[in-house]
């Protein structure tokens, strides 16, 4: 079974609710090694995402992607929205015009948003960032790929978990962090950590 | 947490609506997206200098739009770099057939949303050239980290290419001037205590009485190490020597020398500590022919001060002195 465009309106749905909940969480992990805005400023993204969706959900998955995309990078700011924004956009790319996606389709799509926000962020893995939760989330969605669409998303986020547990003993290089050096080690990145939740969220909306 | 705020989602657009009633013979300000717009903009005929960033740190940048200076400053909400609409929107309203200069400091955020910006602004055929400025001293290792931040620099850097751009300077010139004032403008920053961003509601970072974080942005990030507090002497001279070292500055140097509030701390403390500058500067042979004292780069109410060295010739000595006339800065008319 695939998804259709309604269903990722309701995985985005889910997903704005999980950041509002973890909003003063993500707060927190900023402040320890950064300036204390990513919690507030995906919050205030994802706001606005679900405002545009209840203005009207696009046609395809792939609209309803662009849309996510177009919003965060023209609501969040800071390096979470282009960074986010890019990964969207990237997977907008994939989906084409389908109107139904595919696990297939959706791990080509983990992989456009990943090499995207690698391309803008210029990150790798093991740099602390949000790129540490997209690589294990991809290859274990890669495991998933003869499953179904909740399969894969599940097999995502179980990856994105660990991948951001695994940035609490690296030295940051990207990013504000970056200038704490060995000061920052002992803590989860936050971006690691919001992606982690957003691969959870669409995992328990796609069940 | 105490601040003279409403909500913390609207402290941007409630001190703009201030800044606008307060300096209506200088500048206009729009809502969503947030913008400081020079209020006889666009000025036909020259460069226009737009520059930008996270709020938080008044009176950078609104406070430097006017005559002599910036013609647009975009303003994000609190420490979080404006969108690229934003950007844009800034860009469209005071580019003309001479083009504009795009000032951004060098943090990961700002910077990609102004490349976007300037991608955007060139797809409507606007002629949009981009300087990054990073200045601080602070970071030394650029290949492990997301390179050095534009810090107190970034005042010197606007208005001397804002005099460039006010003198009729072509989009060429006024960018290479802009690059060579990045080449040789240096900064360092002492934290004393932390400030609080109105979202967050608590300190960015913990400080115990006893201690100083050296080498901070102007983010309230916290700095590359903790050290004891010391006096002033120690402390300035600590500070003083991180920035000679770093260009280095040498004997016969002449230069400006730039001694900035972060926000919390006053003029008592301040000129005290710029005194002090000043003369470990002569013991080096090093000139201060001008100088710019005041909470300028500021980061909320954050107490400490940032040093910023700019090496002076006669053209960039012209430039600084050349007339300003914007909220913050004005001296000539």
């Amino acid at each position: 079974m695939g998804c259709s465009a309604e269903g990722f309106a309701a995985a985005l749905r889910s997903a704005a609710e999980v950041i509002a909940e973890h909003r003063a969480e993500l707060v927190d992990l900023d402040r320890a090694i950064g300036d204390a805005d990513h919690g507030e400023n995906l919050n205030r993204g994802f706001a606005a995402i679900v405002a545009a969706l209840d203005a009207g959900v696009p046609q395809t998955p792939a609209a309803v992607a662009k849309l996510a995309a177009t919003t965060l990078i023209s609501k969040v700011g800071g390096a979470a929205g282009p960074l986010y924004g890019t990964a969207f956009l990237r997977a907008s790319a994939k989906l084409g015009d389908a109107a139904e996606v595919d696990a297939g389709q959706l791990v080509e799509a983990l992989r456009a948003a990943l090499e995207g926000v690698q391309a803008r962020g210029k990150a790798v893995g093991g740099d602390a960032t949000m790129v540490d939760a997209l690589i294990p989330a991809l290859s274990a969605a890669e495991g998933a790929a003869g499953g179904s669409v909740a399969e894969v998303l599940t097999a995502a986020a179980g990856g994105a978990d660990r991948g951001a547990e695994s940035t609490v003993d690296l030295v940051p290089r990207k990013g504000r962090a970056s200038y704490l050096g060995e000061r920052a080690v002992g803590h989860l990145d936050p971006g690691a950590r919001s992606t982690a939740l957003l691969l959870r969220a669409f995992a328990e909306a796609a069940r | 947490m105490k601040k003279i705020i409403n909500d913390p989602a609207t402290v941007v657009a409630e001190s703009l609506r201030g800044l606008a009633l307060a300096h209506a013979d200088l500048v206009r300000v729009q809502d969503d997206p947030a913008l400081v717009v020079r209020a006889d903009a666009p000025v036909a005929g020259r460069v226009a200098v737009v520059s930008g960033g996270g709020s938080g740190h008044e009176p950078l940048h609104g406070g430097f739009v006017g005559p002599g200076m910036l013609d647009a400053a975009v303003p994000g909400p609190v420490f979080t770099s404006p969108t690229p609409d934003a950007v844009q929107a800034a860009l469209s309203a005071v580019t003309g057939a001479a083009g504009a200069l795009l000032i951004v400091k060098n943090y990961t955020g700002d910077v990609l949303n102004f490349e976007t910006a300037a991608e955007l602004a060139a797809a409507e055929d606007l002629d949009v050239r981009s300087v990054v400025i990073d200045d601080d001293v602070a970071v030394k290792d650029s290949t492990f980290t997301a390179g050095r931040r534009g810090v107190g620099g970034t005042v010197l850097l606007e208005k001397i290419t804002g005099a460039a751009a006010a003198r009729g300077d072509s989009l060429d010139a006024v960018e290479a001037l802009a690059r060579k004032v990045v080449g040789q403008v240096r900064s360092i920053g002492v934290a004393l205590t932390a400030p609080t961003v109105p979202h967050a509601g608590e300190p960015s970072f913990d400080l115990s009485p006893d201690e100083i974080e050296f080498g901070i942005g102007i983010h309230g990030e916290p700095g590359r190490e903790r050290i004891p507090a010391e006096p002033a002497d120690a402390l300035v001279a600590r500070m003083v020597e991180a920035v000679v070292s770093d260009l280095p500055f040498a004997s016969g140097d002449r230069v400006l020398l730039f001694t900035n509030s972060m926000g919390g701390t006053p003029a008592l403390e301040l000129y005290l500590a710029h005194g002090i500058a000043e003369r470990l500067l002569a013991e080096r042979g090093i000139v201060v022919e001008r100088r710019l004292v005041g909470p300028y780069v500021t980061s909320l109410e954050m107490q400490g001060i940032s040093l910023t060295l700019l090496k002076l010739d006669d053209e960039l000595t012209q430039l600084w002195d050349a007339p300003v006339r914007t909220p913050a800065l004005r001296w000539g008319i």
